[in-house]
């Protein structure tokens, strides 16, 4: 027993931290892989109603983002309180709809384009016209693939 | 050049020591700025756009499942009055008919949910009415991949399986061109 204690403690205790900054690193890159910086900012006040049939929508590149709700307090002044539309980050009418289609979908290959999905981001107040001309507009410009985004209910309907 | 001698006396290897303080710095800034947003919402393929005028064909009245939302988001479901939290079961009983009543669809394959709204419709009650028929549906191919399969209906069964459970119970949910009575806002 005296033999092994002897070795042990003519062993430098410390511990090394020259892994530390690689380990650290693979934390860095894997929580940069991950991140989405906010692209767009919103302009309006969108509060998604809940539902419970939900489909997840993985592949973020094929997705693109079609808001409406009224304009949050800062843009009533310009926009006014009537429920709009947000594309990308500019307010937007229901006519620009298939420019911006086309500009998200010239980014991905072709393969892909056939996978694209509209995600619609409505407010639960607005009524049904605003979204029916979007939705109009998009079977117009043959985007058929759409998800009404909404978020997830556990109590039960009355 | 006095100056560049001095330099060179010295150890001239980077101190890397900070260099986990700066990893530390970048790593806490990701952690802020992250968002792992999940996009969730209800998956719908929407009919492409054709300019002529639909070809009205007759359907069997048994058939047609009608569900009717007005501005002020009350249901008019098969002409009578209803509420949402009731919608799922009637549209199953509907579909699959199983005490075979001569009001309620032939079977499956020839159901059809027809749904119409106004334009005055809140986003949030149609979202709601369309969830329950979807829930519907989703609920009966759960219920008969059980029966066959030994398990719930999901993306992750293979092709062949999910095929067949949808040939059996067709989703058939057409919306019509809304109505114009109501206020819109």
């Amino acid at each position: 027993m005296a033999k092994f204690s002897k070795k042990r403690g003519k062993s430098s205790p410390a511990i090394s931290t020259a892994s530390l900054p690689d380990i650290i690193f693979m934390l860095l890159f894997f929580f940069m892989m991950v991140t989405v910086l906010r692209d767009s900012d919103l302009k309006l006040s969108v509060n998604t109603p809940e539902a419970t049939q939900l489909t997840k929508l993985d592949e973020k590149s094929l997705v693109n983002y079609i808001y409406i709700g009224r304009p949050t307090q800062q843009y009533q002044s310009v926009y006014g309180t009537s429920p709009r539309i947000q594309l990308g980050d500019k307010i937007s009418s229901v006519d620009d709809i298939p420019l911006f289609l086309e500009q998200h979908k010239v980014k991905l290959p072709e393969a892909k384009r056939s996978r694209i999905t509209s995600s619609l981001r409505v407010d639960g107040e607005v009524t049904m016209g605003i979204v029916q001309d979007v939705k109009t507009k998009l079977r117009k410009s043959n985007q058929l693939k759409i998800n009404y985004s909404a978020g997830t209910r556990t109590d039960e309907l009355d | 050049m006095a100056k560049t001698k001095t330099r060179d006396r010295m150890n001239n290897e980077i101190n890397a020591g900070s260099m986990a303080d700066i990893a530390f710095l970048l790593l806490i800034f990701f952690l802020v700025t992250t968002t792992i947003a999940e996009d969730k919402g209800i998956l719908v393929k929407l009919p492409p756009w054709s300019d002529e005028e639909p070809d009205i064909t007759k359907l069997k009245e048994r058939n047609v499942f009608s569900v009717l939302v007005n501005a002020q988001n009350q249901l008019l479901v098969r002409d009578e009055p209803a509420r949402i939290g009731e919608l799922r079961e009637r549209a199953k009983e509907f579909i699959m008919n199983p005490a075979n009543r001569p009001d309620l669809a032939e079977g499956p394959k020839n159901a059809i949910i027809s749904l119409k709204n106004d334009r005055g419709t809140d986003y949030d009650t149609y979202l709601a009415v369309y969830n329950e028929l979807k829930g519907a549906y989703d609920e009966l191919w759960d219920e008969l991949s059980e029966r066959r399969y030994g398990e719930p209906y999901s993306d992750e069964m293979p092709f062949a399986q999910r095929k067949a459970i949808r040939d059996e119970i067709p989703m058939v949910l057409s919306e019509a061109e809304p109505t114009n009575f109501g206020e819109e806002n």
